[in-house]
């Protein structure tokens, strides 16, 4: 039949098309490098290093031993922070998408906390928690507390209330509603929370880091500088940069998955 | 005030209320944290003394280049990008992830290559509102339904006469969700900057404090941002909801 | 009986090209039809066929891939002519005006003196029903009318040819009949030839004078069906006999393509 062809050539097409979208990014990721490098050909080697001697530089650091534990630091406060904003995220946002009138209330008021320059309560957190990881933990924590909770409230809200009247008619336990309805209902909204979450709370975890920390990604950042080596500066920002990038992307990647299935 | 506004007042002073208590009786100890009223009571003294003012022009004057630039650049950007599928479809992935990048660590290297003074901390305030803007500016462009464009065409309208008579205004509420953003990104960038590293502004101010164990001056600045912020973001909401609202949307 | 051709469609076919690795859909065509100055013509078809296409390509806004276009004697090939209005199946009222200046926005555009737009937009609204609107903006009337906001639009340009795809489409059955009433009253005083897309076939056969049935997609005329009506009709003629026959005609030519388009009776290109 003719259609059998008509498939077939839809199909390289796309691998055509797919092919070609992939060739876009990595035009765009090369025109990021180049504008790079003309930068560093302008400021010189004081100011702005050049690509090549940033990966050089990063690819030392990756292989140094004196780097990871910094590394670490910043990846366990992230950890730390991530958790306890999923937690009390999760929470807090399905009571207020529950109760019509808390969410109603505390919506306003989320929306305010969220654009509000959190570093301005920097001072109070190292007040409370000192100068170890845990004001970054909870400064961490503060920033990607607010979207999850947004989005998990914005989730349970929508919830298609059919679905828990069906859940009633099927005679489901509290425990199957939770597992098999509510759960898969809401999970794509809750990967978008945590999915801004993330970049929030890694942001609050190095702001953290750049202000009055001995340890971590952002303190190696600070101590560069003071050394005047823009190479390791460059790096350890490029390192940084990638790893976000590249977890961020693997979120949007099953963010995408979960909301084309709903 | 309807009722919703009552409850959400009564939350807030009932928040700012227990703070007051648990200052004054001691359970939170003076040296983390000064009562509700004695920041107020601080805040004013500071006002009338005139520091807040001079700390306040700077910041506001940095917000507001920032806050220019993201908004123009970023609606240039975003309508020049709109108009290249193919060149949109590759930049995506890059506009999704771009806030993941935490982009203060940027900002010492700018203070090192442009020196202290007020360019890196608009820089940064920029580069933190600037793609908020520019993500905006395609949503709005993307959700002008095509049949708006045939209208255009049945009225002889143009290429620049539908994108400035039909386009725009169909696309301005979502515009102003990036002014909103972008607004509120560049107090966050130009802040956060002021905080790390800066010759001045109400971020320095509170960060000087800190460094001095001068809890009052910066508890009472600490105040006037959050309420001076909250007042903008809220009123840049409010309006941004009528005109949603306006437009059924 | 000698007509006048308004305009015409000579073996117009149009082919949407592939995009994305879909392959190219041919959505309608061949076609030939003549519009007589001054009626009412109608066509019917099952969803998809082709009718949405067929008015893009006589309106000017999408060129046919075969076969030429004529109106008033000048050849339309993908840019709009003078005279020609067109009210769309989608929503299409500009949400940031209000219901008056929507109205006025053709005049406006074409730089008609102020008191004059006053004059005909107060005049459409109120032929609209929508006098006591006029202030309100879009997002606070219903989907029908804002509708009649695109209609008035329209109607105060004052074209000669007017055509409407599926205009009621968001309103119920009974309002949909009294809102065809208006509609032959507008026919009438405008003097305007008419061509409406509809899927109602009682609608189809209440307003027309004649009805063009469209197969399910390529979209053809199978058949044009003449009413026989007189210029001055109501929507009382439901109650007569005639009326069950034309629609009980464009069901049996119709039926079977409407299953076609659904996919039941396979051989779907
Ligand atoms: N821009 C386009 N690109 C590709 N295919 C299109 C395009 N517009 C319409 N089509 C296809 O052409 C065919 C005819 O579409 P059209 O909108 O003209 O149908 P219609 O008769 O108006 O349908 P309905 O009754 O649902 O309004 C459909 O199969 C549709 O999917
Ligand atoms: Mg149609």
């Amino acid at each position: 039949m003719a259609g059998t062809q008509a498939t077939y050539s839809r199909k390289d097409h796309e691998r055509a098309e797919r092919l070609r979208y992939l060739g876009d990014i990595a035009l765009v990721i090369l025109g990021i490098v180049v504008v790079w490098q003309i930068l560093h050909m302008l400021a010189g080697d004081v100011a702005i290093s050049s690509p090549l001697a940033t990966a050089i530089r990063a690819g030392e650091l990756l292989g140094s031993a004196n780097f990871w534990p910094h590394a670490g630091e910043t990846a366990k406060a992230l950890v730390y922070a991530l958790v306890i904003a999923l937690l009390i995220g999760i929470g807090v946002g399905t009571w207020l998408g529950a109760h019509k009138l808390s969410g109603a209330v505390a919506e306003p008021i989320l929306v305010a906390l969220y654009s509000l320059p959190k570093i301005t309560l920097y001072p109070l957190i190292l007040l409370i928690f000192g100068l170890g990881i845990e004001a970054k933990i909870a400064f961490g924590a503060i920033h990607g507390v607010i979207p999850v909770t947004i989005f998990t409230m914005n989730a349970v809200k929508n919830i298609n209330r059919v679905f828990l009247r069906s859940a009633r008619v099927m005679k489901l336990t509290t425990m199957q509603t939770v597992t098999r309805i509510l759960l898969p209902a809401t999970l794509p909204e809750i990967v978008s929370g945590l999915r801004v979450g993330f970049s929030l709370t890694l942001l609050g975890v190095v702001i953290g880091e750049l202000f009055s920390s001995h340890r971590g990604m952002g303190f190696l950042v600070m101590r560069a500088i003071g050394l005047h080596d823009v190479s390791t500066m460059m790096a350890v920002t490029l390192i940084l940069a990638v790893a976000a990038v590249a977890i961020s992307s693997i979120l949007l990647y099953i963010d995408n998955r979960l909301h084309r299935r709903t | 005030m309807n009722r919703l506004t009552l409850i959400r007042t009564v939350v807030i002073v009932a928040f700012f209320g227990l703070l007051e208590i648990l200052c004054r009786t001691g359970i939170i100890s003076p040296f983390t944290m000064i009562p509700p009223s004695e920041m107020a009571v601080e805040l004013w003294l500071l006002i009338a003394s005139g520091e807040v003012a001079r700390g306040m022009r700077q910041t506001l004057g940095n917000v507001a280049v920032a806050c220019f630039f993201a908004i123009t650049v970023g609606f240039a950007v975003g309508a020049g990008v709109h108009a290249v599928p193919r060149l949109r479809r590759a930049l995506d992935p890059f506009l999704t992830t771009y806030y993941a990048v935490p982009f203060f660590v940027f900002y010492p290297l700018l203070v090192f290559i442009f020196g202290m003074n007020n360019f890196p901390m608009i820089m940064i305030g920029f580069l933190f509102a600037v793609v908020a803007m520019i993500i905006n500016t395609l949503n709005g462009l993307d959700k002008i339904p095509r049949v708006y464009r045939k209208v255009a065409r049945m009225h002889h309208m143009g290429r620049t006469k539908t994108a400035l008579l039909i386009e725009l205004p169909y696309a301005i509420p979502n515009l102003f969700t990036g002014v909103k953003l972008a607004v509120a990104y560049s107090f966050i960038g130009v802040i956060a900057a002021e905080f790390i590293l800066a010759p001045g502004g109400l971020g320095y101010a509170i960060s000087f404090a800190y460094d001095n164990f001068d809890n009052n001056t910066m508890y009472a600045l600490m105040l006037f941002i959050l309420v001076l912020v909250t007042i903008i973001n809220m009123s840049l909401h409010a309006y941004e909801r009528r005109l949603l609202r306006r437009q059924g949307r | 009986m000698s007509h006048e051709v308004h305009a015409r469609l000579e073996g117009v076919t149009r082919v949407y090209p592939a995009v994305a690795g879909n392959p190219p859909v041919h959505a309608l065509g061949p076609i030939d039809l003549d519009l007589r100055k001054g009626e009412f013509f109608s066509i019917v078809g099952p969803s998809g066929c082709g009718k949405s296409t067929c008015m893009d390509v006589l309106a000017g806004l999408a060129p046919p891939t075969k076969g030429t276009v004529w109106f008033e004697d000048k050849r339309v090939h993908g840019n709009v002519p003078d005279g020609i209005g067109a009210v769309f199946q989608e929503d299409a009222s500009f949400p940031w005006l209000t219901v008056e200046d929507n109205a006025a926005f053709g005049l406006r555009r074409a730089g008609v003196d102020a008191a004059e737009i006053r004059r005909r937009v107060e005049y459409a609204l109120s032929f609209m029903g929508l006098k006591d609107f006029a202030k309100a903006y879009p997002a606070q009337l219903s989907g029908g009318m804002r509708q009649r906001v695109c209609i008035a639009r329209t109607l105060v340009l004052q074209p000669r040819l007017i055509l409407l795809d599926e205009p009621f489409g968001a309103l119920d059955a009974q309002t949909r009949l009294l809102m065809g009433d208006e509609l032959l009253k507008l026919w009438r005083e405008t003097g305007a030839t008419v061509l409406l897309i509809t899927h109602a076939l009682d609608e189809a056969a209440m307003l027309s004078d004649r009805i063009g049935a469209m197969s399910a997609r390529p979209g053809r005329f199978l058949e044009t069906v003449e009413t026989g009506w007189s210029r001055d009709r109501d929507s009382r003629m439901l109650e007569g006999e005639t009326f069950g026959h034309i629609t009980g005609r464009l069901w049996q030519m119709l039926r079977s393509e409407s299953k076609r388009a659904m996919g039941h009776e396979g051989g779907v290109a």
